[in-house]
């Protein structure tokens, strides 16, 4: 499944993935392909993980914005990276 | 002889001032194209943004206040956003002549209007004409427009809106339509109107769970949606800043050219004739011997 994280300012990432950890406010959750749609809003300070095709995993420390998982795949959208 | 030097030192002032214009021009050109890559790479969030506020928005009737707005508009905010340098041909100038319009327009009304100036050129000409209605200024933010300052400027407008001291917010940036011809764009933010983003709904069919609830992330949502907002008004205008200074720029260079060559013509037709006038002193002056 696809995984975009972007930011006002830019894309930070845009790649094909196995498995993503978000961090929601109401608790951290995994998406695995084929999860249902969801949408769901970021702690601030926690850490989006995604594993990519190769094994190789990915963290990216969020603060604010929200994560949309759909069909195709799952979208992060946050105010900043740190 | 005296006129000649005058005229050399011109010619010479002349052509520093189309060094320093054709400088300007193409550090500008360089600074256009940095602008748009910023305006695109801002793109797929906005859009993103909208479509997930799309789905949302058309889930939950009433919704917040953010979105239905108040019954009576008693208050209007109006951000201006401009530029903090000058020359950049009419950009700010038009932007001006716009929000006086707009002004207007709102007073006429019956509304109380409070200016939010965004630039150093736009604050410094509010603070001649309206000066009672200016509330805020944002200047001086460096060369590159940053998330960080449309936060600020979203945010204080968030805070005036929930104080309840204004009912409406507009911001008024400088749209690029194209290298030649930037447009003073009106827009407003505050109630989120969501009839723009109506026909992107079709695009997520299942609707999806929200966590922790659809209002909370609503709630959450168009806070940041007024964020992106003010962004992207301001990096259209820093677009446009720089379009419009490098044609300011390149006419100015042009016209630096014609007088160079018109001084030139001056200067070596009057050189011209002090030779001449040389010359017939000396013949005359041997045949009178």
């Amino acid at each position: 499944m696809k995984f975009t994280l972007l930011t006002p300012a830019q894309q930070v990432a845009d790649m094909e993935v196995t498995y993503v950890h978000v961090p929601g406010d109401a608790g951290d959750f995994g998406v695995l392909p084929g999860h249902m749609p969801l949408v769901s809003t970021l702690r601030s300070g926690g850490t989006v993980e995604a594993t990519d095709t190769t094994g190789k995993t990915h963290t990216y420390t969020v603060s604010g914005g929200f994560a949309e998982v759909s069909a195709s795949g799952v979208n992060v959208l946050a105010e900043a990276i740190g | 002889m005296s006129g000649l030097k005058t005229l050399r030192t011109r010619i010479k002032s002349v052509k520093n001032t189309r060094q320093i214009t054709k400088t300007m021009k193409m550090v500008a050109a360089a600074k256009v194209r940095r602008a748009r890559t910023a305006v695109e790479a801002a793109r797929p969030y906005a859009q993103k943004l909208s479509e997930v506020l799309a789905n949302l928005s058309g889930g939950s009737a009433g919704g917040p206040l953010l979105m239905t707005g108040r019954k009576q508009v008693k208050a209007v905010r109006l951000i201006v956003i401009g530029t903090d340098r000058g020359l950049c041909g009419g950009l700010n100038s038009n932007l001006l002549k716009a929000a006086y319009v707009a002004i207007n327009q709102q007073q006429s009304a019956g509304r109380t209007v409070q200016l939010v100036a965004v630039g150093r050129k736009i604050r410094d000409a509010f603070k001649s004409t309206h000066k009672n209605l200016l509330v805020a200024s944002h200047t001086d933010m460096g060369r590159m427009v940053e998330v960080e300052h449309a936060q600020t400027i979203a945010a204080e407008a968030l805070a005036a809106f929930e104080a309840g001291e204004v009912d409406e917010v507009h911001v008024l940036y400088s749209a690029m339509q194209s290298m030649l011809t930037q447009t003073p764009t009106q827009q407003q933010i505050i109630p989120f109107s969501s009839e723009a983003e109506q026909d992107s709904e079709p695009l997520l069919r299942a609707t999806p769970e929200y966590e922790p609830g659809e209002e909370e992330v609503l709630a959450k949502l168009l806070p940041l949606n007024l964020n992106m907002q003010v962004f992207s008004a301001m990096l259209d205008t820093q677009a446009s800043e720089h379009a419009a200074r490098m044609s300011a720029m390149d006419s100015a260079t042009r016209n630096a050219g014609e007088m160079i060559k018109r001084l030139s013509l001056q200067y070596n037709r009057s050189r011209q004739a002090a030779i001449t006038k040389e010359l017939i002193e000396i013949i005359s002056g041997a045949e009178a011997l």
